[in-house]
């Protein structure tokens, strides 16, 4: 199964995207606790993609596809035109130092690289493309 | 998105929160908590029950304060946390930085303990 949606990066609609997201997976047999990680890293992406790469401008749009494959990895692509913003080139912060600074950033990414299985950078059509991977099961 | 309500039993602030907390809804859980510290609670509850999901965003505006709560000597517990809201929680190791209890009666109890 496949299912594609583009919205405006406006934090405002991260809710409809967590939702879509939510829709996707149902009825595929994928637990709440895991359906929310999903959900989490994806929020996560699109958040970051929104205020780093785009600056939260509603008139810029990313593209969020979900493969639902009969057997193998789930695949989430996120699609946009901009600078990119690589996660797998940010280093993460120590947790002991965010507490310390009082900083309330920088735990998305530690997220996502501990809920997905994998992550790529790939260029299609002169766009950014972010596949990410997690196995089921 | 998200609703935060406010009530004060026993010289205890309990803040609930209702629906979910991401990127843009996070700032109103921030002001919440510096507004019961600016008012003077040193022993804040918050009910979880109806947290639907949070995102970093929320979980940083908890971390953010622990440091701050710890030279103030405010207690800080949570509680009624849902199985995949906690589990957010435990993947970054969070779970162990700050309080959380099952229900409202132990919360209640730790803050009054920790706060002595």
């Amino acid at each position: 199964m496949n299912y594609r949606y583009k919205i405006g990066c406006s934090l405002n609609n991260l809710k409809s995207i967590r939702d879509f997201i939510r829709t996707s997976l149902k009825g595929h047999g994928i637990s709440d606790v895991v359906m929310n990680e999903i959900v989490l890293a994806l929020d996560e992406m699109c958040s970051n993609l929104m205020i780093h790469s785009h600056h939260c401008n509603p008139e810029h749009q990313l593209e969020l596809h979900i493969r639902i494959p009969q057997k193998g990895d789930l695949v989430f692509e996120i699609i946009d035109e901009s600078n990119l913003f690589d996660i797998t080139k940010f280093e993460e912060p120590d947790l002991g130092n965010l507490i310390h600074e009082k900083r309330k950033g920088g735990l998305g990414v530690r997220l996502v690289k501990k809920i997905m299985d994998s992550i790529e950078y790939l260029s299609k059509d002169g766009k950014n493309v972010c596949r990410l991977k997690k196995k089921i099961g | 998105m998200v609703h935060i309500k406010r009530l004060q039993e026993e010289g205890i602030d309990c803040i609930a929160i209702i629906g979910e907390i991401d990127a843009s809804s996070s700032i109103e859980l921030d002001l919440t908590i510096a507004k019961s510290v600016g008012e003077g609670f040193r022993k804040i509850v918050v009910d979880c029950t109806a947290l639907e999901y949070i995102s970093s965003a929320g979980l940083g505006v908890f971390m953010s304060y622990i440091e701050e709560f710890k030279d103030k000597n405010i207690a800080m517990v949570l509680f009624g946390l849902k199985e995949k809201v906690i589990n957010t929680f435990t993947i970054l190791g969070l779970a162990d930085l700050l309080h959380i209890c099952e229900n409202k009666t132990e919360a209640k109890k730790l803050v009054n303990e920790l706060s002595l």
